[in-house]
């Protein structure tokens, strides 16, 4: 499965976009993009999502290490999940960490 | 990862079939993500070769197949770690060749595929009852895990024994009925949605029947008469010990079973609630000599089983196949498994299927020091969990009050259960039995304390708690077994009608029946079990051996809660009673004395006379009352209680003991009183206006404060 991650840098958040299937294979590509940024210290990760069509197990270890990384005070936001992506997240768990947002703009 | 890549093992040594590797480290057993790969261990006595065979997930067949050098292997054990792997989406076997000689116990065959042992997840049967791809090449596959989560601050509870309220549940059974109004029916997930109703009916504890992974399709046949699926429902059948069952997962068919169980144990733990998992060492899934190789078989049959001195398979389990449980390689192996789910799943503690099994030796006779019981007692890892024996098996030996304990092992107490059924069911000579039972069996645990005994009268074998006053024996006709199975000695009465009536009395004494019993188990000292749907009135309607049904005869069915609204209101009233009254939660038994000078003594027998327990034969009739000031064995101060049992088939005039220090008695509980007027709440228990007399209804019970 394929998988394209696009990062923006905005002034009050940074957005990273995903596409496609986000599993062990392509969750190094994430990973990756999510280490670029958080030198910056973001204060607030928008995940656009809505084309986002799967994650698996690595792919929500990705979003635990983004959160863990981005610290306590910091906030992350999905903007747009699919159903599948919001049901894997409430019967593991993370619902709790993340905002769900139909858009987000500053 | 910038140091990692400087770690010697980092970097492969050799190559097969496209796919690196280089010798792996021989613990941890099983398969271990390690930096850029995955370290592959497993152990086998006899072996003379080893395979470690590929696929990717749900293929047909392995994409590579390679062979273990000899190089690799230190001692009995062979390990490998391979580069490159995607970690999610492969499946991994063995194949192992050495000698096939039954007779001395040796059944390798280099063409079978095994799963490894200590696989912590298999794949295969993602899906409950799914299509069943037996026929398949390798059909059930072990799987990789990612073994990281984030806990939080969650720890296990280390809830104090004696204030533990067990209740037994099956994990698809609980919530796959379309009443129960949740998410993903049937599943790990759908716990998590009723856990706000199992706070409020006031347990703290959780016990899973069987959650190891298993085959439901298992001796699966259809009901001659009905044309039905019978399947392995209850799980008592392990195929991995280290894997949940994935079909048990929501998210099974995504792969993340563990990940969801482990945010089920959180959530529980969060609300105060122990996690309890029922483990079955006992035996396997292989069956015997006719039975499938899966695993144990194929890598190493003379240490896993017990076999007869002509290789066949002792059957002490009553299922074909007995762990050898106290080889020392498998006394490591069921060592290995529980820490494992003590340490990586934060379970609270086990109770041991068929544990008398785990103390005989390897040709089966029983053991007076057995070495895997003394381990488990001894263990580090799980010092502070809960091990509770069901301390009978099928081979014969019966336990109970005799288990090799350690002085940590807890026992099932099957005769709590019987005789207290008895009891209830107006039988002679049973009032001193009662007694026993509800100081916490003093005549079996003195030596231990109140804990060494799980006090209950249902659990999943056996009639539910309204069946045991609808049925007078059992109906298994729809186990297709000819009603041959199950226990015949069931100490049940039926109120006057076998099954389902109209009849306004009999249903009346059969409610007021169910709060007895529960009020009875909730006011014993030792730890009370109920099982799932007792709280309301939940009814197999009389199989009490519902084993195979995966349907109605064993969903839980969530309208029961209003249908029978008053067993309910009851349940959850007497529990949490319990929970407010430590006095009911003692560690020590009591010392029928007033060591804290209050003018009482701890505990004193009553009957219809004050101070005068009758204990002959045709009496039917038992009190007793706590003296408050001895709660806890005296480290607390609670309200002085007094409880009164008449299972005599009229009312009978109670003489009450009296009280000092101007205080009086005030009802708490009449089960002879319809709802709502059946119990009062705390600080709302109406004072008693004749403080000297009290008529206790036929077949009820009574329990007075005394403040």
């Amino acid at each position: 499965m394929s998988f394209l991650v696009k990062t923006e840098i905005f002034e009050k958040y940074t957005q990273l976009i995903l596409e496609g299937a986000l599993d062990s294979a392509t969750a190094p590509q994430f990973s990756e993009e999510v280490r670029k940024i958080i030198p910056q210290k973001p204060q607030v990760l928008v995940l656009n999502v809505e084309k986002l069509d799967f994650m698996s197990s690595a792919g929500l270890r990705v979003l635990i290490f983004a959160k863990q990384k981005l610290g306590t005070t910091a906030m992350l936001f999905l903007v747009k999940p699919q159903e599948q992506l919001v049901e894997t997240l409430k019967m593991t768990g993370l619902i709790f960490s993340v905002n769900i947002v139909d858009t987000y703009s500053e | 990862m910038a140091e990692l890549d400087t770690r010697i093992d980092f970097y492969p040594t050799n190559e097969h079939q496209g796919l690196k590797y280089r010798r792996g480290r021989v613990l941890p057993f099983g398969a271990t993500l390690v930096p850029n790969g995955v370290n592959f261990s497993i152990f086998s006595s006899a072996a003379t070769s080893c395979t470690l065979v590929l696929f990717k997930k749900n293929a047909a067949v392995p994409f590579a197949e390679i062979p273990l050098p000899d190089e690799f292997r230190v001692g009995n054990v062979y390990a490998i770690i391979v580069f490159g792997l995607d970690y999610e989406n492969i499946e991994y076997g063995y194949k192992m060749d050495g000698p096939y000689d039954p007779k001395n116990g040796y059944r390798f065959n280099k063409n079978i595929i095994l799963s490894d042992p200590y696989a912590k997840a298999i794949g295969g049967r993602d899906v409950w009852r799914d299509v069943a791809n037996l026929d398949r090449l390798y059909p059930f596959r072990s799987r990789l895990v990612f073994d990281d989560f984030d806990w939080e601050e969650d720890n296990p509870l280390e809830t104090p024994m004696e204030d533990l309220i067990i209740y037994e549940i099956h994990v698809r059974g609980f919530t796959a009925h379309q009443s129960s109004g949740v998410r993903h029916r049937g599943t790990f997930a759908a716990i998590r949605e009723k856990i706000p109703y199992l706070r409020d009916l006031g347990i703290n504890g959780i016990e899973l029947m069987p959650i190891y992974e298993f085959d439901e399709y298992e001796h699966s046949r259809e009901n001659p008469e009905t044309a039905e699926l019978l399947v392995n429902y209850w799980g008592y059948s392990t195929l991995d010990f280290f894997a949940p069952k994935a079909g048990y997962a929501a998210t099974g068919k995504y792969g993340m079973a563990v990940d969801e169980l482990k945010t089920l144990i959180k959530e529980l733990h969060r609300n105060g609630i122990e996690v309890i998992l029922d483990v079955v060492f006992n035996h396997t899934a292989e069956g015997d000599h006719r039975g499938p190789t899966i695993s144990f078989k194929g890598v190493d049959n003379k240490t896993y089983y017990m076999l007869t001195p002509d290789g066949y398979y002792f059957n002490f389990s009553g299922t074909g196949n007995t762990l050898n449980c106290n080889h020392p390689v498998v006394r490591s192996m069921v060592l290995d498994c529980l820490r494992y789910w003590a340490s990586e799943y934060h379970i609270d503690g086990f109770r041991f299927d068929l544990a008398s099994i785990l103390g005989r030796a390897q040709d089966g006779s029983p053991l007076n020091n057995p070495p895997l019981l003394e381990s488990l007692a001894h263990d580090p890892i799980l010092a502070k969990c809960k091990l509770i024996a069901e301390a009978w098996d099928a081979g014969g030996l019966y336990q109970v009050g005799e288990f090799p304990a350690y002085g940590r092992w807890a026992e099932w107490n099957g005769k709590y259960r019987d005789a207290v059924r008895k009891f209830l069911k107006g039988d002679r000579n049973t009032v001193g039995q009662l007694s026993q039972c509800m100081q916490g069996s003093p005549e079996m645990y003195l030596q231990r304390g109140t804990t060494a005994g799980i006090n209950f009268i249902t659990c999943h074998d056996g009639f539910t708690l309204y069946d045991l006053f609808a049925y007078n024996s059992k109906h298994n006709e729809a186990n297709g077994e000819n009603n041959q199975d199950g226990n015949n000695e069931n100490y049940s009465w039926n109120c006057g009608c076998e099954g389902e009536t109209d009849d306004a009395e009999v249903n009346f004494l059969r409610h007021r029946q169910i709060k007895n019993a529960l009020a009875i188990l909730m006011l014993s000292q030792g730890v009370p079990m109920i099982l799932m749907g007792d709280e309301m009135g939940r009814t197999q309607y009389g199989n009490n051996n519902t084993y195979c049904h995966d349907n109605e005869l064993n969903w839980l069915n969530w309208e029961l809660i209003e249908k029978n609204a008053d067993i309910f209101a009851f349940a959850r009233y007497i529990i949490n009673f319990r929970n407010q009254h430590p006095i009911l939660r003692n560690k020590e038994h009591y010392r029928n004395s007033d060591y804290k000078n209050s003018g009482y003594a701890d505990i004193t027998y009553h009957g219809t006379k004050a101070w005068y327990a009758d204990w002959s034969e045709i009496n039917t009739v038992f009190a007793f009352m706590l003296d408050g000031n001895h709660a806890k064995n005296g480290f607390v101060k609670d309200d002085t209680i007094y409880v009164a049992i008449n299972m005599y088939w009229d009312a009978l005039n109670f003489e009450l003991p009296q009280l000092s220090k101007n205080r009086k008695w005030h009802v708490a509980i009449n089960t002879a009183m319809p709802h709502p007027e059946t119990f009062y709440h705390n600080n709302n228990e109406p004072v008693l206006n004749n403080q000297n007399n009290f008529i206790v209804g036929a077949r009820s019970v009574i329990v007075l404060i005394g403040k």
